[in-house]
């Protein structure tokens, strides 16, 4: 017979339609509307998973996203999903789950020995084992074990398949609930015409609601729920979003939601995203986030066919499935009455509801509605244990004082301790908690954000005051947003007068290894709080992180007031003196694809291309990223590796012509009447030197005098300079100009502008560049009438007429080069009409590694290289560029004697003997055989093989480099063991005396 | 992610900032002595309460702005131009 325990009648399910899914290979069937662990019940599933630590066999526990025992592996491959709870699992036809932490079966299963072994494993006992014999060694032995044994579920070892999005939103009120208090309220603020956010975790609205026979305004609950339901949908400012948890308040009322777009789906539509995070700041937020239910700490509380008396209600109203036939309701407060006496009218034999409370506490109209069914209640009575193997087949209660104990045959006991207000989003937000003795329960108390909880997350229990206090709530937030004045009625549900609850936490144990679970994800009984008590631990925090109580998936929900309950009796304390543990986001585990969404694989950063980017694509560039722009690693032909490729180019630049495109470096604009003066601060070297129509290689100190950036500055008129930066420093730089002006030195008359994108570069390099210029542009390039250095405007011939330049004269590579700047949507058409000029003249164009190589054998720095953070000008052989008639920017702390002694590191050339290449990131030595630690005299910077030089070259940091020229040394890589001898030299190797340049 | 008022775009999120380091810390003139500079560059105080930091809008106005921020509840007090300080308890 298909699903033995469904009802015929009664929830939200669609019996017309069936859904076939299976578990742990057994097919079975459910109906639209179920979650997992419901069809699984109304199949009379009852053992579901094996616990943590112990592999006990373990049922489904509660209803919600609080769930401790009922998590399954769901799904297959790349979209397999571990400690997915089976009680907020949508069921869908097709749906394949499996239980987890069970070897080889559910039903027999190996780590079930961990019982026997519970005296040796209790709370914290591998902090004090898998030591032995004491060396590390031993330890990766053991580690390989503990980790098989670890965790639950198993993640996918395959890509996430699934496409994530954000959304930002703002609004004037946030209700985050879509029980009873939060539809009040989000009907009341609506009401007023403000911007309205409503979210519920669940499929449907109405939270605990939902297949209630309340009468609300005279009617139905489930009428009322649609009736609101539908009037904020047809409001344009109200936005509803179900499925969708609110997971983390952060700063400034900014709250993280995540809506689960698809995964109640068998499969994801291409155009959907799997999730959507949104971050969503509101105004003010309404929480009415309910409360959990509280587990009871008595012997063999874990039995299959436990359950918390909510969830078994919500099973029956909800669901229509009957989670037992014969039950015992535990518990000590008015709420459980209701499901005792939902369960009875879905036919289940009510054997005994026990009551820790007296006679005289039961005056409520839960308890009395009780009584005049006929249900036995016996008060001032506890559980004391539980009795059954796979399942619970018996309970025993005794007095609450002392006493003997009777046995009642069972199937299904319900637990309910209490209710523990959801308060996890109010204390992130910063709010306070305080303990409500006549409650038993941790409330909010008071927020510096606008945050207003109501209803039971508030501590206001039964649904007149949450319909009272989600109204108020809502009507409060919109009108501090400027909604207009409410005249809204709140909605009324019928008075009912509630007894006191009283505080249950547990139940002293009668027998030695009755287990009493407190934590039932983590197994953590209450002897291993009193354990953690015993130790010394007696910080709530210590406790948590001592025996792991609240570290499950499930934080703890339905234990952590348990826990710091048992602790502060086991350490004389009052309870708020212990407090709680602090909350933590995410409320309930987010897949990690939401959060970074759409920025995944490339698109992680955005990619920056120059204006001939295409160009470069289409004559075969390879690319390498400089910071986040892609820039040509050379141009390989047929046959050609792209380091022969580079070698061909730096040959080609030094015998004819090459062209590099340098739009990437980093271009700023700098004018006003103080430009000059600016200039000679920011600078090392002297700038009020320079003409106009000339430029000047400049280095920048940081505040401590270590190099932080070097560039060219061009002097374009009196009070008007073009500063060029490296590439990787371009941002850094432009905020450091920002900086010292609105800050610092706000008395300055200087404006700066970054200018990067908007212009084009390319350098044309070579002892023919000066050929190639005069066909290309409209000035006169005699060396007479642009020497080195020179600045000046022009007109460049291009395919698509004559394109205004910049033209300057300067030279990375050491050759006779020019650097030519236009618009850079003329760019691609200036660079062509370089390459068409350059034909003749065997111009061929080269990229970052040509240039590279071309820079080494020149002897000119890089940042990042050289300059490498910890390098002053002097250690780089420019300590004359910093100009002694004038300070700067560093000049104080470049006098300190550490940057001034005479063994620095400085910047010498290595040449590779024997024909040996140049190891990767080498250090220098004396003596490679020499024994660990080996001396460390200087290291590599930059290192290449020289077409020039016809050897594998270097430049390096060496102890005292500048004396030590001509001397042999070693360069090695211990960690490839290779070791080169390298002869010492100046860092320069090809025309020092600048004569390429300048002629 | 905090809300940070910048005096020219109004209330921006903290992502289009950066942060920039104490306020309250005076450049020393070139020829101050050395340790006037270490202390510049190398020494900050460390309070709890309000404190007086520099922000820049760099995804804004590119503005350097003074922001006057709780140390421990990071409630924004007030922010200002560089050159004034802002409103809000003194510090």
């Amino acid at each position: 017979m298909t699903q033995p325990f469904r009802l015929p009648q009664g929830g939200i399910v669609d019996r017309g339609a069936r859904l076939a899914f299976e578990f742990d290979g057994v097919r079975l069937e459910g109906h639209p509307g179920d979650t997992l662990a419901s069809a699984l019940l109304a199949n009379g599933v009852h053992v579901v998973a094996r616990s943590f630590k112990y592999h006990r066999p373990r049922g489904v526990y509660g209803a919600g996203s609080d769930e401790p025992n009922a998590l399954v592996q769901l799904a297959c491959g790349a979209r397999t999903e571990p400690n997915v709870r089976a009680t907020t699992a949508e069921l869908y036809d097709g749906l394949v789950a499996a239980s987890q932490n069970r070897w080889p079966s559910l039903a027999f299963d190996v780590g079930a020995i961990n019982g026997r072994l519970a005296r040796l494993i209790p709370a914290g006992f591998y902090y004090k084992t898998f030591m032995w014999p004491g060396t590390p060694r031993w330890w990766l032995r053991y580690e390989r074990v503990v980790r098989r044994a670890a965790g639950l579920g198993r993640a996918s070892a395959e890509s996430d398949p699934d496409s994530y999005e954000h959304q930002y939103a703002h609004c004037d009120v946030l209700v985050i609930g879509g029980g009873p208090a939060g539809l009040a309220a989000a009907r009341a603020a609506a009401a007023t015409g403000v911007r309205v956010i409503v979210c519920d975790e669940g499929p449907r609205w109405g939270g605990s609601l939902i297949g209630d026979d309340a009468t609300i305004d005279g009617g139905g609950a489930d009428r009322w729920i649609a009736d609101v339901t539908r009037e904020l949908a047809a409001r344009p400012d109200v936005t509803l979003l179900t499925r969708t948890t609110a997971f983390g308040c952060y700063d400034d009322n900014l709250v993280g939601l995540v809506e689960r777009v698809t995964d109640h789906l068998p499969a994801v539509p291409s155009h959907l995203p799997r999730q959507r995070l949104w971050k969503v700041r509101a105004g003010t937020i309404v929480l009415a986030a309910g409360a959990h239910e509280r587990i009871v700490a008595y012997a063999n509380n874990d039995l299959p066919g436990t359950m918390l008396a909510g969830a078994a209600a919500t099973y029956v109203r909800r669901y229509g499935v009957r989670p037992g036939t014969r039950a015992v309701v535990c518990t000590s407060h008015d709420d459980a009455y209701a499901s005792a006496i939902a369960l009875h009218a879905a036919g289940v034999d009510i054997a005994a509801i026990v009551d820790a409370r007296d006679d005289d506490e039961l005056s409520g109209t839960l308890p009395q509605r009780a009584r005049a069914l006929g249900l036995p209640i016996a008060a001032g009575t506890t559980i004391a244990g539980a009795h059954g193997g796979k399942r619970v087949a018996a309970a025993s209660v005794a007095p609450r004082d002392g006493g003997p104990a009777r046995r009642i045959d069972c199937d299904l006991v319900c637990v309910s301790g209490g209710f523990s207000p959801t308060v996890h989003l109010f204390s992130q937000a910063r709010g306070t908690l305080r303990y409500d003795e006549a409650l038993a329960a941790f409330v909010p108390q008071a927020s510096p954000k606008p945050i207003l909880p109501a209803g039971a997350a508030n501590g206001r229990f039964g649904l007149a005051a949450a319909l009272a206090e989600g109204h108020a709530a809502g009507r409060d937030a919109a009108q501090r947003s400027g909604g207009a004045v409410a005249t809204l009625d709140a909605p009324r549900a019928d008075a009912e007068t509630r007894g006191a609850p009283r505080a249950l936490w547990s139940v002293p144990a009668r027998h030695r290894g009755d287990k009493r679970f407190v934590d039932l994800m983590d197994d953590v009984t209450a002897d291993d709080v009193a354990l953690a008590a015993r130790e010394g631990y007696t910080s709530v925090e210590h406790l948590k992180r001592y025996t792991t109580l609240g570290m499950g998936p499930d934080q703890g929900k339905t234990s952590n007031v348990v826990g710091l309950a048992l602790l502060a009796a086991a350490t004389g304390r009052a309870i708020p003196a212990v407090g709680t543990t602090t909350f933590r986001a995410p409320y309930t585990p987010v897949t990690l694809g939401a959060f970074p969404g759409a920025h995944c694989g490339a698109h992680v950063e955005p990619t920056r291309y120059s204006a001939m980017h295409d160009w470069h694509v289409e004559h075969g560039a390879g690319f390498v990223n400089a910071g986040l722009w892609k820039r040509p690693h050379s141009y390989p032909r047929a046959g050609e590796s792209p380091d022969d490729a580079a070698n061909r180019e730096a040959k080609n630049v030094r015998a004819n012509v090459g062209v590099v495109d340098v739009s990437t470096l980093g271009k700023i604009e700098l004018q006003g009447k103080d430009a000059v003066q600016f200039l000679d601060r920011v600078y090392a070297n002297r700038f009020d030197t320079l003409a106009v129509g000339r430029c000047r290689y400049g280095v920048m100190l940081r505040e401590d005098g270590i190099v932080l950036d070097d560039g060219t500055t061009s002097r374009l008129a009196p009070t008007h300079f073009l500063m060029t930066t490296t590439t990787v420093n371009a941002a850094r730089v432009m905020q450091h100009l920002e900086r010292l002006l609105q800050v610092d030195w706000p008395s300055l008359d200087v404006r700066v502008t970054s200018v990067t994108e908007q212009w084009a570069a390319a350098a044309v390099s070579g002892p023919k560049a000066r050929d190639v210029l005069a066909a290309l542009v409209d000035i006169d390039v005699s060396n007479g009438a642009f020497p080195f250095l020179a600045v000046g405007e022009c007109r460049v011939r291009t395919a698509v007429g004559h394109v205004p330049a910049r033209l300057f004269r300067m030279s990375y590579s050491g050759e006779l080069a020019y650097e030519i700047h236009v618009a850079a949507d003329r760019g691609r058409a200036m660079w062509e009409a370089v390459i068409a000029a350059g034909a003749p003249f065997g111009l061929m164009p080269y990229g970052t590694e040509a240039m590279s190589t071309l820079r080494i054998e020149k002897g000119h720095v890089v940042v990042g290289a050289e300059a490498d953070g910890r390098t002053t000008a002097d250690d780089l052989g420019m300590g004359k560029l910093v100009s002694p008639s004038k300070g700067c920017i560093g000049k104080p702390l470049l006098a300190r004697p550490a940057l001034t002694a005479a063994d620095r590191w400085q910047l010498v050339g290595l040449t590779a003997l024997d024909g040996a290449r140049m190891p990767r990131a080498a250090k220098i030595v004396a003596d490679p055989a020499h024994p660990l630690p080996n001396p460390m005299l200087g290291h590599v910077t930059s290192w290449c093989w020289s077409p020039h030089v016809e050897a594998w070259i270097a430049l390096a940091l060496l102890a005292n480099g500048r004396e030590r020229h001509g001397e042999i040394l070693w360069a090695v890589s211990p960690l490839v063991d290779a070791k080169v001898r390298v002869k010492v030299g100046p860092p320069c190797f090809i025309d020092p005396a600048g004569e390429r340049l300048r002629g | 992610m905090l809300l940070i008022p910048c005096p020219w775009c109004g209330m921006r999120a903290q992502v289009e900032f950066t942060y920039g380091g104490d306020a309250t810390v005076r450049r020393p003139a070139p020829d101050a002595p050395a340790d006037a500079w270490v202390a510049y560059v190398y020494l900050r105080d460390n309070p709890a309460g309000p404190h007086d930091e520099l922000w820049q809008h760099s995804a804004g106005c590119r503005q350097w702005l003074r922001v006057r921020r709780d140390t421990r509840t990071h409630e924004i007090l007030g922010s200002s131009p560089p050159g004034d300080p802002p409103d809000g308890d003194a510090r």
